[in-house]
């Protein structure tokens, strides 16, 4: 519930702000002609990257997780950073080589793909090495193909995993500002930009994010509707084992890697080149480098923090919403995504009106800046954990209920070490999207704290292109630290749970 | 044991965080401005805090001599000018802040209206020409830029010979005209056509200009970049985005050029930057010091040597870039009161499809 309403800030702060413009100024904002069009626009571009996000997603976690290809922990080090390029930055790469043949729908389509696909690919890598190997015996058994097996068995337990995954991407790419303003495809969020930008009115940006919020809830709603009441969880009893890994012969590892590659070098490869060639190109090269090591510490800092606080608040919620089902739980999760599709400078924005009423000790300094980073990326670790916890059976809870442990000691000594891999799969997406945050950065940091994304922002904003590749290419780089600390997280999963009282 | 130590230290932080929340949603006004400021900031009392929209790279340097000149420590956070408009609004009467430095006008209009700003004395502002200034004295602009055409010197060469922003509306640029909708200066443009030319003149200048399908880019570096690129030929921009560019890239090897308008002609008008004082400052004097500095001979001359800014302060010409004074471009000096009727131009701008 507290975590909840700490969620749900923006959404208060919205309802403010719109209940001051009153009714007939609302209606008359939300039902201009140019409204519903962009909205049209959003929603075709959401579906068309979310669609297109599973695909990839799903198809790289597939090959990392269930196949003996070598090098998996390099591929997986590699599929993961993109996740760390700013869409903006991405945006810019691809329109500084190609011009104008690379904007409107088909560009925006193709960076936000190429940042956000990581957003399904670690749930699902996460809920895949979770799985139990026992169904997929019993369907080989019954003389399934491999192939059947895993998309009509594996992907099937994966599937709460990639719904949240998609709907992650789905919020991410109706909240993108950065990406398609220099990729020029008009969309919903441009006129809230416009509307602060150009106007310096926050009434019709308060109410055109509050119709983005609705917009959310039905999405939220339908991803929740897709999951349904199937039970991933394991049947009977026993400890599950690692997953099988299909053999793959030496063609398909060719045709693997190769595609594994093209993926990486559209993502990753196209992006650092082209920061490579900032450098060669501009007289700005080098200046302002004195700052980097202090930017990257600090974004380092207050991104770990972020996560663990999103965890730790996303750890009640998703819990709940994998194990009870009620009206109050099922609000909560969606009031938890609420901060995910608004755009950064609305959230931030009331963040400062509340923190400077509520908690001005605290207003630009260090913890504000943390917590409004959780409320932002919540819904990032609140969906992992729950596709996580659903995995394993309610039954291993209640044994240890019934052993005499309290719920704490079930929680503690069961449900999360079950989620593990999940949860940490949470800290690692909301740590790589803290890490390149920009308009909540600039409002609510400490005055005169850097951070890689608010240095790469001072450069590119009088086009010193040159200065700010050092921070971009940092930003890539710092963004293997969650994803080994993730991968830790699995290699280090404990396989047995022991569940003697202490 | 530590999972559920964090677990419970995370309960308590939500859960005060709520109640607080909940607390203020009664009486969010009640409160006194004063003892949150000073809540705030107990121990940066003596310090200047300055919101800067302008960005560091171009100011900095700037703004770290200021310090020397008001005589207490200087703090400065910078962002967005419109971002800091909007955060100053939502800040309210609790602003920690004392100066607003805006990259542009309407962002300082915005707050002046809202009556966030307070009046600066009539000797801080006294050199300034007063159609630089806001008509009530909340804030006064401390450097100014004009709209120029930007073109390709290999695909549009004659555009050295245009007098006027007409000259653009020809079948042959259909498409290869580059523009920021989004961008506070274009706008200040198209509020200048309406006030020289009525709402006639300038529906019909912006109808022939959407026909010939101008392409719209994020922002005035954007469509410089495209002109200096060749994807089109002719852009609308301010002058001085042309010599940073130039610098990060050298000059020999700029395709790009820029182009001064007849001065009476309104895509030659004049833009300004600006800064006022914050109503609620707790160190007015300090404040206004830093305002004075701001139009300092030594301030001016640095706009007009590092950022390739006009001065408007009268005898400063920039000893680097040969960009004019302001003196000599009278005609669209408009007064920049005249020009704050936004909503008007947005309007037009939405009626005729180019928003």
């Amino acid at each position: 519930m507290a975590v909840a309403l700490v969620a749900l800030v923006p959404v208060a702060y919205l309802l403010l702000r719109t209940g001051e413009a009153g009714a007939e100024r609302v209606v008359e904002i939300v039902w201009r002609e140019r409204t519903a069009a962009l909205v049209l626009r959003s929603l075709a571009l959401t579906i068309s990257v979310t669609v297109l996000c599973v695909v990839v997603g799903v198809a790289s976690a597939s090959i990392l997780t269930r196949t003996d290809l070598p090098g998996r922990r390099f591929w997986t080090l590699v599929a993961t950073m993109p996740l760390a390029v700013p869409s903006y930055v991405a945006a810019y790469a691809w329109v500084s080589t190609f011009g104008g043949a690379i904007t409107g729908y088909g560009g925006s389509v193709l960076v936000l793909t190429a940042c956000t696909y990581p957003l399904v690919m670690l749930p699902t890598m996460a809920a895949l090495r979770r799985t139990d190997p026992a169904l997929e015996e019993v369907a080989r058994a019954h003389g399934r193909s491999a192939l059947g097996t895993f998309c009509t068995v594996t992907l099937r337990q994966a599937r709460p995993a990639i719904a949240a995954g998609s709907l992650l991407v789905a919020l991410y790419t109706l909240s993108d500002f950065g990406a398609v303003s220099i990729l020029r495809y008009d969309v919903f969020t441009r006129v809230i930009y416009t509307s602060y930008r150009a106007a310096f009115d926050r009434t019709p940006a308060a109410v055109l994010a509050l119709l983005l919020v609705v917009i959310t809830v039905a999405i939220t709603v339908a991803e929740a509707r897709s999951r349904g009441r199937a039970e991933q969880a394991k049947v009977g009893s026993g400890v599950s084992r690692p997953p099988m890994r299909a053999a793959l012969g030496p063609r398909r590892q060719v045709l693997a890697t190769l595609y594994l590659a093209v993926v990486a070098v559209v993502a990753l490869g196209f992006p650092v080149v082209s920061l490579g060639f900032w450098l060669l190109q501009g007289r700005s090269a080098g200046t302002g480098l004195d700052r980097l090591a202090g930017a990257a510490t600090s974004t380092l800092g207050v991104s770990a923090l972020a996560a663990v606080v999103a965890v730790v608040m996303a750890l009640p919620v998703g819990i709940l919403a994998a194990r009870h089902r009620t009206r109050l739980v099922r609000l909560t999760e969606h009031a938890s995504y609420a901060g995910h599709a608004l755009p950064g400078i609305v959230v931030a924005l009331a963040m400062v009106f509340f923190g400077v009423r509520v908690a001005p000790a605290i207003y630009q300094q260090v913890p504000l800046l943390v917590l409004t980073y959780a409320i932002l990326f919540l819904p990032a670790a609140v969906g992992v954990v729950r596709a996580s916890v659903a995995l394993s059976s309610p039954q291993g809870e209640e044994i240890a209920r019934s052993l005499g442990h309290t719920s704490w000691g079930v929680l503690r000594r069961v449900t999360v070490p079950l989620a593990a891999p999940g949860i940490g799969a949470g800290a690692a997406l909301v740590m790589l999207t803290c890490m390149k945050e920009l308009p909540a950065t600039l409002l609510l940091r400490p005055t005169g704290m850097d951070t890689l994304a608010t240095r790469l922002w001072t450069h590119t904003s009088v086009d010193e292109y040159a200065a700010a590749a050092p921070y971009a290419a940092t930003l890539v780089l710092l963004a293997v630290v969650p994803t080994l600390l993730m991968s830790r997280e699995h290699l280090t999963r404990p396989t047995t749970i022991s569940l003697e009282p202490s | 044991m530590t999972l559920r130590r964090t677990l419970g230290a995370l309960a308590a932080v939500a859960t005060l965080t709520t109640l607080a929340a909940c607390g203020t949603d009664d009486a969010p006004s009640s409160t006194d401005a004063g003892t949150a400021a000073a809540d705030a900031a107990t121990d940066e009392d003596a310090t200047l805090l300055i919101y800067s929209g302008r960005s560091e790279d171009l100011v900095g340097p700037l703004l770290a001599d200021l310090e020397a000149a008001v005589g207490v420590p200087v703090e400065i956070r910078y962002a967005d000018s419109a971002e800091l408009a909007a955060q100053l609004a939502e800040e309210g009467d609790r602003s920690p802040a004392d100066v607003f430095f805006s990259q542009d006008a309407g962002a300082l209009g915005a707050l002046a209206k809202a009556d966030m700003l307070a009046d600066l004395p009539e000797d801080v502002t006294a050199e300034v020409p007063e159609e630089l200034r806001d008509a009530s004295g909340s804030w006064v602009a401390t450097s100014a830029r004009a709209r120029v055409l930007v073109y390709n010197d290999e695909q549009a060469p004659e555009v050295t010979g245009f007098d006027s922003v007409d000259d653009l509306l020809d079948e042959s640029y259909a498409g290869k005209i580059g523009y920021a909708p989004t961008n506070a200066s274009w706008q200040s443009f198209v509020t200048a056509l309406r006030v020289m030319r009525g709402e006639d003149g300038a529906e019909q200048w912006l109808t022939q200009f959407a026909a010939l399908d101008p392409v719209a880019y994020e922002k005035n570096g954007a469509v410089l970049q495209a002109v200096n690129d060749g994807e089109v030929a002719v852009g609308l921009i301010n002058h001085y985005y042309w010599f940073p560019l130039a610098a990060e890239l050298g000059e020999e090897n700029m395709a790009a050029q820029i182009h001064f308008l007849d001065a009476d002609d309104p895509g030659a008008l004049i833009n300004v930057a600006g800064a006022g004082v914050l109503a609620t400052s707790d160190q007015p004097d300090a404040a206004q010091a830093a305002v004075s500095y701001l139009l300092s001979q030594d301030a001016q001359q640095y706009f007009a040597d590092e950022t390739a800014e006009l001065p408007v302060v009268g005898g400063v010409t920039s000893s680097v870039y040969d960009v004019g004074s302001l003196d000599e471009m009278t005609g669209a000096r408009l007064d920049l009161n005249d020009l704050d009727s936004l909503p008007e131009t947005q309007a037009l701008l939405e009626q005729v499809g180019l928003l």
